[in-house]
């Protein structure tokens, strides 16, 4: 399990199959792609060729002009200008074209990743959720996209016209002189090797950097996080002094990264300028020994300025290439999990009622729902849903090693309320997430109506049942679509029955907006019991024959829960009803109670039974032993 | 807003003056290079000069260069100090502002905005600044430089730069202004479409539970393809620049090309010269391209600067008392007269409405009422941890504004609700209480608060490393070792809000008899749950939206209170 002090690495692992999956993307419109990377090369040369008739203009034109004027001379001059002028306009327009293709080429990968990686995070098994946490996750979409976008829209375009421009220059170069080009290729090496260095420098301080800030904000956040136990103890110079210090090494190693990443661009810049003027020198020489022309001189000059610029802002591309490399493959990572595996083939059908008691299956809601069981031979059985459940020595762990439940056995009748109590890590929840297959159990069985939960498609299984949760999670949206979320073609009338059954209808109807009330991140501006009471709303409408409480109602107040008990209750006929508490007060009228210890059932029975066996839930109830 | 975080430049002040100045020497040396160029080609090729004084030329570009490169590099240098120094200060006055904060301040900003202040901000800031000494001198003078050395060279041909320059200008402006606004609904898009992956993430079980991943795909997918609408949306705009550009660049230099052309066939000017002022047009077009990129830069810094002044502008409502600073806290007695109190310092929504209260040094007082009948408001109070609307409150005999709030607070001991442990071990954090307590003081602490016993238990005892946060012990460990360090600052007062919530009810009653014996003397106030916690309590109030509604002992408010009994008989039924 990756730790939460993993930090995202900045060189990806294989960056050959990443990039391969990243123009896998791309290429999807590979005619679009097409024209970009010929508008490209056109852009690029439209610079190199208008560079090129510099030569032409001065050593063809106006140079035999200023001493013979003709005007004939002067008809090619212009028309020699005219095309020049064609050819940068085709260029800018080429430059217009690509860069919105491309960026419609981007945007669309960046979707088309970005639902991928959503539609793969909600089919990934619960488990995946338990071993990362919410902030890695979080930054897959964030900071991992993030590097990726800007790598997209800045430089897969800028790479492309710069090896273009490169090779196109270096040709022109040895065109015209190869003299001159040994000079430029000479100082290249130079200039490669200082940007390998300073590069490697800069690389390494970044990556101090990167840690101390690591370690800065990690004390911002836990302080702020403290900041009233601070104020409490009065403890406010004691973080300041420790923050200080923290934060003038982070000063210090930052300032040195920067310090390297500021003097590469005046080294790479002047360094050209140096070329430049070698170039001029030797250029010179050989001019005045008529060995090129003057033309040749000028127009290779400006050959070198466009051969060496390229090259640095390559090298200066590298580095957000590297990341977002990186980020590519952590998404790429997260896609390639494998999602929950279902080869349930059971399904959940409407169905109604034969005079003779047989079920037939019906395509409108009847409120009586079937399990529609096909068989090898061809058959196909209905089984009324009534929400039996029954456990067969169900052992289960979380990763092999650590078991947490033993040889659990449990029978659930159709309308019976089982209460689980233990200590905290007791296997409690666990039972109630191998019932809705949150996890699957590799040993013993659970049948749901007799069935196998296994031969049960997931989806099915777990629209027979709805849970109510400690923490609410409700979602951006309405009060009216929080509730319908338990049933989406519940109508208005449905929803504000179910509001009703949980009590929740009162203070509802007392918000200015009613049912309308907009619930911002996850419902902070209501209170805890008035989320609570929603979320057994939502449980409400989806009127389930089975139903999971796990700690729905330990965050409110006992009086409150006073309040919520008769909606509790009325949602609770009828069905059958697993029931997680912390508060004994909650579980004492269940037809049985399990005390779990160790991920065993030490002790079952009903209140009076166990209150009588004086074991350990009696010492739970007279308040002799830590629940927590 | 920029004058507010000018102070933070501080020290740096003189790295951050000598950047751009070191510049100007880099970029005269930019802008002399070409005309230098223009002199290798002119005198030396072509002219008189020979081959010697192309050489001379040559080399004196060379130094240039060199001396360019050393100015830059040294410039590069600087501002990497300046800048780094100028975060750093900007993220102490944040920080010290942050710790000085009241509660009410804390409030007003969300923790999680707190931090991307001051990490996010902070960063987008300190990068920009570094931009604005390296760049703002930089462009404007090549601008100048470049186009005072173009008109030298030919004042008639510079004119096309008064056509180009202002269209280039005008555009660069045009496209960053209605750029601007569509980046930020686009982040807004951005954020919109992150918090329904937060959502998911946090609620996956949900999802799961009622089989909504469907739904919650389609919902995303939507999201996301309001992002990608906006990103084009937005930078549709930016592509721009590039194209427009080079438009300009290339018309110029046609334009040079048959203008100039003329000129040198009139016998008016000169080929070399006029391949130099090619490569001062270049220079003048990017100048101003780098101009617009500082003020996309400025502008997107802009958002943060605003919310870190913010942060700094907040006005910090309690503070010390000056005049009564020496002034002890004599004793533990409490008096609340006609105290109302509003989170929001409005009249309409009064958290404590009328309070009047008095409690004798040494009660043990217990507090019962529902979620949000103001318990918690009444007790933070006491240690100033918010200034009362309207009324006194009294410790001591004197009112709690006449206190150093250090003097103060070092006698009112809270236990803290939401409480926090800090990373590092169990000791460290037992001694904020009193850092210079001894093993013996701290033992003593934790046998009173029931945490001794299982602190031995652990194989590092008390130098048990907690992580950040506390994560290494359960609910119930956590609330009694805040519990002793809190007990550790021996106080006059000790506040318990809701802090035994997480522990059994037997070691509740232990810790209890541990205060009635050890703690004799100091007022104790418990806020609870449970009427087990509070029922041996010499006093209790019982509080129902924002008001006393009866004070008085277990017996008494048996016999005469309606909530307490519902509250008593809600919970006989289990515990």
């Amino acid at each position: 399990m990756p730790g939460p002090n993993r930090k995202p690495g900045a060189k990806p692992k294989n960056a050959k199959k990443t990039l391969r999956r990243i123009l896998g993307y791309l290429t999807e419109k590979k005619i679009l792609l097409g024209i970009v990377l010929i508008l490209i090369a056109f852009s690029s040369l439209a610079q190199i060729v208008g560079a090129s008739f510099l030569k032409v203009v001065i050593d063809d034109y106006i140079t035999p002009l200023s001493m013979n004027y003709t005007s004939e001379l002067m008809a090619g001059f212009i028309r020699v200008l005219v095309f020049i002028g064609g050819i940068y306009l085709i260029g800018a327009a080429s430059t217009y074209i690509y860069s919105r293709l491309m960026l419609t080429i981007s945007t669309n990968t960046l979707y088309k990743l970005r639902t991928d990686l959503f539609r793969k995070m909600e089919s990934l098994p619960i488990k995946y959720f338990d071993t990362h946490t919410h902030g890695e996750l979080m930054s897959r979409y964030t900071n991992d996209t993030d590097s990726l976008r800007e790598m997209l829209s800045n430089s897969v375009a800028n790479i492309i016209s710069s090896s273009i421009s490169v090779v196109g220059v270096f040709i022109m170069m040895v065109i015209y002189s190869w003299q001159l080009t040994i000079v430029v290729i000479l100082m290249l090496f130079v200039i490669l090797r200082l940007i390998k260095f300073i590069g490697g420098k800069s690389g390494m301080y970044f990556g101090k950097q990167q840690q101390n800030i690591g370690i800065v904000n990690g004390y911002i956040e836990e302080m702020i996080e403290g900041q009233k136990v601070v104020k409490v103890f009065c403890h406010e110079n004691e973080s300041k002094e420790e923050f200080d210090k923290l934060n003038s090494a982070l000063c210090e190693a930052s300032t040195s990264a920067n310090t390297y990443a500021n003097i590469l661009m005046p080294i790479m810049g002047n360094l050209s300028h140096i070329q430049y003027a070698i170039t001029a020198i030797v250029g010179g020489i050989l001019t005045i020994n008529g060995v090129i022309s003057l033309g040749t001189v000028i127009s290779f000059l400006q050959f070198t300025r466009n051969f060496t610029m390229p090259i640095t802002q390559m090298s200066q591309q590298f580095n957000a290439i590297l990341t977002a490399m990186a980020g590519a493959e952590r998404i790429f990572e997260m896609i390639d999990e494998t999602p929950e595996e279902d080869n349930g083939y059971v399904t959940l059908v409407y169905a109604k009622k034969n005079s003779d008691g047989t079920l037939v299956e019906s395509n409108k809601r009847t409120g009586i729902w079937a399990w529609k069981h096909p068989h090898k031979d061809g058959t196909i059985t209905y089984t009324e849903v009534r929400g039996e459940v029954e456990f067969d020595d169900v052992v289960f762990g979380y990763d092999e090693n650590k078991i947490v439940l033993r040889d659990v056995s449990l029978y659930a009748k159709p309308g019976q309320k089982i209460a689980f109590v233990g200590s905290t890590g007791a296997g409690k929840t666990t039972i109630t997430n191998l019932i809705n297959r949150f996890y699957d159990v590799p040993d013993g069985k659970i049948r749901y109506d007799g069935i196998n939960i296994n031969k049960i498609k997931k989806d099915d299984l777990r629209r027979s049942m709805a849970m109510v949760l400690q923490d609410t999670h409700l979602f951006t949206g309405t009060i009216m679509e929080n509730i319908r979320y338990g049933k989406l073609d519940a109508t208005d009338e449905e929803v504000i029955a179910a509001a009703k059954l949980a009590n929740a209808d009162f203070f509802i109807s007392h918000l200015p907006q009613g049912y309308d009330t907009m619930i911002t991140s996850d419902g902070t501006n209501l209170s805890q019991g008035q989320r609570q009471l929603l979320a057994i709303a939502r449980a409400a409408v989806a009127d389930p024959p089975v139903l999971i409480l796990d700690e729905a109602t330990s965050s409110i107040d006992t009086r409150t829960e006073r309040l919520i008990e008769k909606g509790m209750d009325s949602l609770m006929v009828g069905r059958t009803v697993f029931v997680i508490a912390h508060r004994l007060s909650t579980v004492r009228n269940s037809n049985a109670i399990m005390v779990l210890e160790n991920g065993e059932i030490i002790e079952r029975g009903d209140h009076d039974d166990l209150i009588a066996q004086k074991g350990k839930y009696y010492q739970l109830y007279t308040g002799m032993f830590e629940l927590s | 807003m920029i004058k507010k975080l000018a102070p933070c430049v501080g020290e740096y002040k003189k790295y951050a003056i000598l950047t751009p100045i070191v510049m100007i020497g880099e970029v005269v040396m930019e802008v002399l290079i070409p005309f230098v160029m223009a002199k290798i080609i002119d005198v030396g090729i072509r002219g008189t000069g020979g081959i010697d004084y192309t050489v001379k030329m040559g080399l004196l570009m060379v130094l240039m260069a060199m001396i360019s490169l050393g100015f830059g590099a040294i410039g590069g240098r600087l501002a990497a100090i300046a800048a780094m120094g100028f975060a750093k200060n900007v993220r102490k006055s944040l920080f010290d502002k942050v710790q000085d904060f009241s509660f009410a301040n804390v409030d007003r900003f969300s923790t999680a905005s707190l931090v991307t202040r001051l990490t996010t901000d902070v960063t987008n800031t300190q990068n920009a600044f570094m931009m604005l000494i390296r760049m703002a001198a930089r462009a404007p003078i090549m601008l100048i430089g470049a186009t005072i050395m173009a008109i030298s060279i030919n004042s008639k041909l510079a004119i096309i730069f008064l056509i180009a320059i202002p269209v280039l200008g005008f555009s660069l402006f045009f496209i960053i202004k209605n750029a601007h606004p569509r980046f930020g609904k686009m982040l807004k898009k951005y954020d919109e479409m992150n918090s329904k992956v937060q959502e998911n993430l946090v609620g996956i079980r949900v999802v799961k539970a009622f089989v909504r991943e469907k739904q919650e795909n389609e919902k995303f997918d939507a999201g996301a393809d309001a992002v990608r609408k906006a990103q084009v949306f937005a930078e549709k705009l930016v592509i721009c620049n590039m194209p427009i550009m080079q438009i300009c660049m290339y018309g110029c230099i046609v334009a040079v090309l048959w203008f100039g052309g003329n000129m040198v066939i009139d016998g008016s000017f000169d080929i070399g010269e006029l391949s130099s002022f090619i490569s001062y047009v270049t220079q003048i077009l990017m100048s101003l391209m780098m101009l617009s990129m500082i003020f996309i830069m400025v502008i997107i810094s802009r958002a943060s600067v605003t919310r870190i002044v913010e942060v700094l502008d907040e006005e910090i409502d309690i503070k010390d008392n000056e005049k009564a600073l020496d002034l002890k806290v004599k004793d533990g007695s409490i008096e609340f007269k006609n105290v109302s109190f509003s989170y929001s310092n409005d009249k309409e929504k009064l958290a404590l409405e009328n309070i009047n209260l008095s409690i004798q040094s040494g009660e043990t007082i217990g507090i019962i009422g529902g979620t949000g009948s103001g318990k918690t408001s009444l007790v933070q109070l006491i240690p100033r941890l918010y200034d009362v609307m309207e009324g006194e409150l009294c410790v001591g005999g004197e009112n709690v504004k006449d206190y150093s709030l250090v003097e103060l607070r070092n006698s009112v001991a809270m236990v803290l609700q939401k409480n926090v442990l800090f990373s590092g071990t169990i000791k460290e954090n037992l001694m904020w209480g009193d850092e210079h307590a001894t093993q013996e003081e701290i033992e003593e602490a934790c046998k009173s608060a029931c945490a001794h016993d299982f602190v031995m238990s652990f194989p590092d005892g008390y130098e048990t490393d907690l992580g950040q946060g506390g994560v290494n012990v359960s609910g119930g460990q956590k609330q009694r070792l805040t519990i002793a360090r809190a007990l550790l600052k021996k106080p006059k007062i000790v506040i318990l809000d809701d802090s035994t919530s997480a522990v059994d009810t037997a070691t509740d009653a232990k810790i209890r008899k541990a205060f009635r014996e050890k703690l004799k003397g100091t007022t104790t106030i418990i806020i609870a749950q449970r009427i087990a916690s509070v029922c041996d309590a010499d006093r209790i109030i019982v509080m129902e939206d924002g008001k006393i509604d009866a004070f008085g002992t277990h017996d008494e408010l048996m016999k005469n209170n309606k909530i307490y009994q519902e509250v008593y008989e809600s919970q006989q039924k289990g515990e």
